[in-house]
């Protein structure tokens, strides 16, 4: 069983309201300096077998097809255990 | 005249675009998002509603249902197709028009009457309307932000594919106040405010709506 973890958050230049709603309690709840909150998603892929390279282009592949939006999304594959 | 309108899981808004496009003059065609066939219609609406709830983004699971392989080789092959709010968003996710649609600047669901400029009538869907025509209509939504870069944004505009443009306020943060496009034969619009809402004065505020389903009437009976 293999885990792959996958991180999608929006571009820097695409306004995050929820981030934004997130940056602002956090400086009422009295966390001082916060100059920017980004608000993502996680994927959490639990693969049967090995992830090989073919296997991983494909989660490439649909990691930038339908788990991000590449016109308002990047997504980076941030860990793949066997 | 056949128009159909796709159920997907959670279309919220079918049976009113089914009945605007009655009221139109046309026959209205049920298409399912699991059967790969679009039935030889003549034109495609894509309702609004929360296609499987809205999960991961709006419409990125609906812009991967069967129906929409036929559909996205039709609609670049020249056929009529209209999305409204949450069908915006499923031509969106299917490169069919581009840029994209994000959470309300606000982040509430906004819910009003909403005052729009026709800026197009060269499309198959605004034929009826003329340049500068103003038309109120509802809008609701919650993810009608409409962003694209700047040369997209620039583009849309110098090839007059922005088809309507918020008037007195914008309710969602769009760029540019752009409330729909198209894409660039004029066959495809995505539009966020519901036209299908407006087409009776019993249920809507105006009937100003009704222009968007007479306009494929006229489009194909011209063709």
């Amino acid at each position: 069983m293999a885990r792959v973890v996958i991180d999608v958050l929006l571009k820097p230049e695409i306004l995050d309201p929820q981030g934004k709603a997130v940056e602002g309690a956090l400086t009422r709840l009295g966390l001082a300096g916060v100059t920017s909150v980004r608000q993502g998603k996680t994927f959490t892929l639990e693969v049967d077998g090995e992830v090989d390279d073919a296997r991983l282009a494909q989660i490439h592949e649909l990691a930038g097809s339908l788990l991000s939006n590449p016109v308002i999304e990047d997504y980076v594959i941030r860990e793949v255990t066997a | 005249m056949r128009v159909g309108i796709v159920t997907f899981p959670g279309s919220l808004d079918d049976r009113d675009a089914a009945r605007a496009v009655r009221i139109a003059g046309c026959q209205a065609v049920e298409l399912w998002h699991g059967d790969a066939d679009l039935h030889a219609v003549d034109a495609v609406v894509l309702p609004g509603g929360f296609s499987y709830g809205d999960y991961l983004r709006c419409g990125a699971i609906a812009r991967f249902a069967p129906v929409m392989g036929p559909l996205i080789d039709a609609a670049n092959g020249g056929l009529p197709v209209l999305g409204i709010c949450n069908g915006f968003q499923v031509l969106c996710e299917s490169h069919l028009l581009p840029g994209a649609l994000v959470r309300n600047d606000s982040l509430h669901f906004i819910c009003r009457d909403q005052r729009l400029r026709i800026e197009s009538a060269s499309t198959v869907w605004t034929s009826e309307y003329e340049v500068g025509q103003e038309i109120v209509v509802p809008l609701k939504n919650g993810e009608g932000g409409y962003v694209a870069d700047e040369a997209t944004l620039d583009l849309l505009e110098g090839d007059g594919r922005v088809v309507a443009r918020y008037l007195e306020v914008n309710p969602n943060g769009s760029r540019r106040d752009i409330a729909g496009i198209s894409n660039a034969r004029g066959n495809v619009v995505g539009l966020m405010p519901h036209p299908e809402h407006a087409v009776e004065a019993l249920t809507g505020p105006t009937t100003d709506g009704l222009g968007f389903f007479t306009s494929i009437l006229k489009g194909l009976v011209d063709a």
